[in-house]
């Protein structure tokens, strides 16, 4: 395969993860506004912060109100990250990337992009952003529906799946931190109602809220949650699956190239061994906010050493 | 579709027998069926110079237009006639140049000409073939007149709109290919790999290794690249995949770098190899024309074929068909006046309301004018232009037109149309039995470039 087609297949399913998790980022923050007493505008900080993009924003934006913080966040095409680009970008990935594609999983990107840009084309209404919302997650969906059940598992499968890992990752390590002091031990002995509900928002952003119940069966605990989103296994979202899946990934393809190991493939083992065999408890000792910087840092060298193995660009 | 006495043309009773018995508001919701179709797909172009509009469909008329095997015959004898005419031409101004000797050609003609490359004379492409891909433009002005109006043999493009357009109409009126028993063309893409790979450099032991080179994802045939390349299963690359590496061109891979023997070509020789053409080129893969000239690579089609697409030499093709076939040509050109010889300025200066006049070098619909529906201050412009560089200029009659049904909300309406077969040749020539067919959407109108409004129509070409 060409390393341009990589590339391609991994930016591709990089953006369309991203623009997935985006609309819920804006899903969990709507969410807060609609529930709580004397909430304010200043609450969409946190969510531009989780999104990477506060200070872009604040570089185009006076003040900070709903309402621009989710015109930014979804269709704003300055914001390199806004669900708009993210679609855009993701789709002009696959066009370049078409003969690894198949017909549906093309179709499916290609659609989505004409919904979505037809849909965030206009100043959004307050009261069309819950269905709007679910049309991003419902044309994400679809393109990773149409993969899954059409596509070979080979190379093109494994770039694919690598790229939406690294991305994944990196969102929930960065929602993760944004919020870290509401899980910190010291402030959340006692869950009060303010720390239920900053607790629900985290869930509720990696849209595991209803599933936290089946894991943890009781009432939200700062450890139990940060748990979740970082070592319990089965969550998709979770910092260990999504190693899981990157580190097999990446051993299909060594299989896959008569056994090759690359820098990659030792850096991808080491950060899954260590999610697999850390607990909670020494994380939030060690403190959550370095762990979480340190994963992020880690994830994107991971990134740079696929980019390199596998000659993307030169 | 009808004759003078308005009955249906024998191609077309059977279709106009189907036709009757629609109803109307149906094949304007299949219209719109078909749009979806094309734009879930995208099967799109882009217009260059239009920033918002990035990316456009081509309107598609649901009414085919329908051959019959008896004018096809005709047709594909004189279009092999011509391209292989074409072939020795080429072959012949990049080495003896016995047509110029002969006093057939003028030589300021061919050496003065931009797209004639000095980097081939001498040099023989593998296989001998220059065109390997070729494209001629057909026009219709009665029963068995068909008039030659340009030929494309640089880089036609359209042949995914063929294909595309035959696939849309079986998916919307399966019924009509029970009725009509129409000459596949989807055998295209096979049998481009076929030729492709027929014409790989000799050296090359096994299976050819061919890849299509775009210009990348913003080119306006951009779509038709990737399909080719899908359709063929080979590589679409890029000119920042390729290098050249122990003498060979080579793609980047994952697994690091593989040669390529056969280059199907969609970038112009200008931007082919900044170390030979333009400097600034990003398209292209330096050094290529030194892997070409050692024998190395082949490349579809051969750089410097696009001097036959010129309109001046155009002018000259039924000398150079029957220089090099011995025979006369079996399919007509267009009158043609070339503004560079005094005489004919002068009588096209005279009548330039009643001619089409377009740059020897143009494509594509652009810089021309059409006597008949420009306006006065249009022509009197254009006229300024003629005289300040009539080299750059040839004159045609506007031809009375052959014109046929399109699908209009109102019913059915007659338009202009042409007709592009596509030609593959190799150490064989095929010619696929259909094509594409342009049409003047606007009523009236003459021009059938999609980069004008133009339109698309599937082509039946039925058996006997």
């Amino acid at each position: 395969m060409l390393g341009r087609t990589a590339n391609g297949l991994y930016w591709m399913f990089r953006y369309i993860e991203r623009a997935e998790n985006i609309a819920r980022l804006v899903d969990a923050g709507l969410r807060v506004s609609l529930t709580r007493a004397g909430s304010s505008d200043e609450d969409w900080h946190g969510v531009l912060e989780s999104a990477g993009v506060r200070a872009a924003y604040s570089e185009v934006h006076d003040k900070m109100t709903a309402a621009d913080a989710i015109d930014y966040l979804l269709r704003d095409r300055a914001n390199l990250s806004s669900v708009m680009s993210c679609i855009e970008a993701g789709r002009n990935n696959a066009r370049m990337v078409r003969t690894a594609l198949t017909r549906e999983t093309w179709e499916a990107t290609n659609e989505a992009w004409i919904d979505l840009k037809a849909r965030l084309s206009r100043k959004l209404k307050a009261a069309d952003l819950p269905e709007l919302i679910g049309v991003i997650k419902h044309r994400c969906g679809l393109i990773r529906g149409a993969f899954h059940g059409s596509m070979l598992r080979n190379e093109i499968y494994n770039f694919a799946r690598i790229g939406t890992f690294i991305e994944r990752a990196d969102n929930t390590a960065r929602i993760l931190d944004v919020k870290y002091y509401v899980l910190l031990p010291s402030v959340s002995q006692v869950g009060s109602a303010l720390d239920n509900f900053q607790w629900e928002s985290i869930l509720r952003s990696v849209s595991a809220h209803r599933s936290y119940g089946w894991v943890y069966d009781g009432e939200y605990q700062a450890a139990n949650i940060a748990d979740m989103l970082i070592l319990q296994v089965q969550m998709p979202r979770s910092l260990a699956y999504c190693y899981e899946k990157i580190v097999s990934n990446l051993r299909y393809l060594s299989e896959d190239y008569g056994g090759e190991r690359l820098t990659a493939h030792d850096t991808a083992d080491a950060i899954r061994t260590m999610l697999k065999r850390g607990s909670v408890t020494e994380i939030m000792d060690q403190g959550l906010h370095e762990f979480l910087e340190d994963f992020v840092y880690r994830n994107n060298q991971l990134s740079a050493e696929i980019s390199d193995g596998y000659r993307f660009y030169q | 579709m009808l004759t003078a006495e308005n009955l249906p043309r024998p191609p077309y009773r059977d279709y106009h027998e189907w036709y009757a018995a629609q109803d109307t508001a149906h094949l304007i919701r299949k219209t719109q069926d078909a749009e979806n179709i094309f734009r879930r797909t995208g099967i799109t172009f882009a217009v260059y110079g239009h920033a918002d509009s990035s990316e456009k469909l081509i309107p598609f008329d649901i009414i085919p237009r329908i051959i019959s095997a008896r004018e096809w015959r005709k047709l594909a004898q004189g279009i092999e006639q011509r391209v292989l005419a074409l072939n020795a031409f080429l072959d012949d101004i990049y080495h003896k140049q016995e047509i110029i000797k002969a006093g057939r050609i003028p030589r300021e003609l061919i050496e003065r000409n931009v797209a004639f490359l000095p980097e081939m004379i001498g040099f023989k492409p593998p296989g001998g073939v220059y065109t390997h891909i070729v494209g001629t433009d057909i026009v219709r002005t009665g029963e068995d007149q068909f008039y030659v109006l340009e030929d494309n043999a640089r880089t036609p493009s359209g042949v995914s709109y063929m294909l595309e357009n035959r696939e849309t109409m079986m998916q919307m009126f399966p019924e009509l290919f029970t009725l009509n028993k129409v000459q596949r063309v989807e055998d295209y893409p096979r049998i481009l790999r076929q030729s492709l790979a027929a014409v790989a450099p000799p050296g090359c032991k096994g299976k050819p290794r061919v890849a299509v080179l775009t210009p990348g994802i913003y080119n306006s045939a951009y779509y038709e690249h990737s399909f080719l390349a899908d359709q063929m299963g080979v590589e679409l690359v890029e000119g920042s995949d390729l290098r050249v590496l122990d003498g060979k061109v080579q793609m980047r891979t994952t697994r690091g770098y593989e040669a390529i023997d056969v280059l199907y070509r969609r970038v112009d020789d200008d931007f082919l190899d900044p170390l030979t053409f333009r400097a600034d080129s990003a398209l292209g893969v330096p050094g290529i024309m030194d892997v070409y000239r050692a024998g190395n690579i082949t490349i579809a089609n051969a750089p410097g074929t696009g001097i036959s697409d010129d309109k001046a030499i155009y002018s000259y093709m039924p000398e150079i068909v029957e220089f090099y076939t011995g025979r006369k040509a079996l399919l007509e050109n267009v009158p043609t006046w070339r503004c560079s010889e005094p005489d004919s300025l002068k009588y096209v200066l005279d009548n330039i309301a009643d001619l089409v006049i377009k740059e020897v070098h143009g494509s594509g619909g652009y810089g021309m004018l059409v006597g008949p529906t420009a306006t006065k201050k249009e022509r009197s412009e254009f006229a300024d232009k003629l005289k300040a560089k009539p080299g750059n200029y040839i004159a045609q009659p506007t031809l009375a037109l052959s014109t046929v049904p399109i699908f209009v909300n109102k019913g059915v309406a007659p338009r202009h149309v042409d007709l592009r077969p596509y030609v593959l040749v190799s150490d064989k020539v095929k010619i696929i039995p259909g094509g594409l067919t342009r049409v003047a959407l606007k009523q009236g109108s003459l021009v059938v470039n999609s980069s004008q409004g133009g339109g698309t129509k599937d082509t039946w070409v039925l058996e006997d």
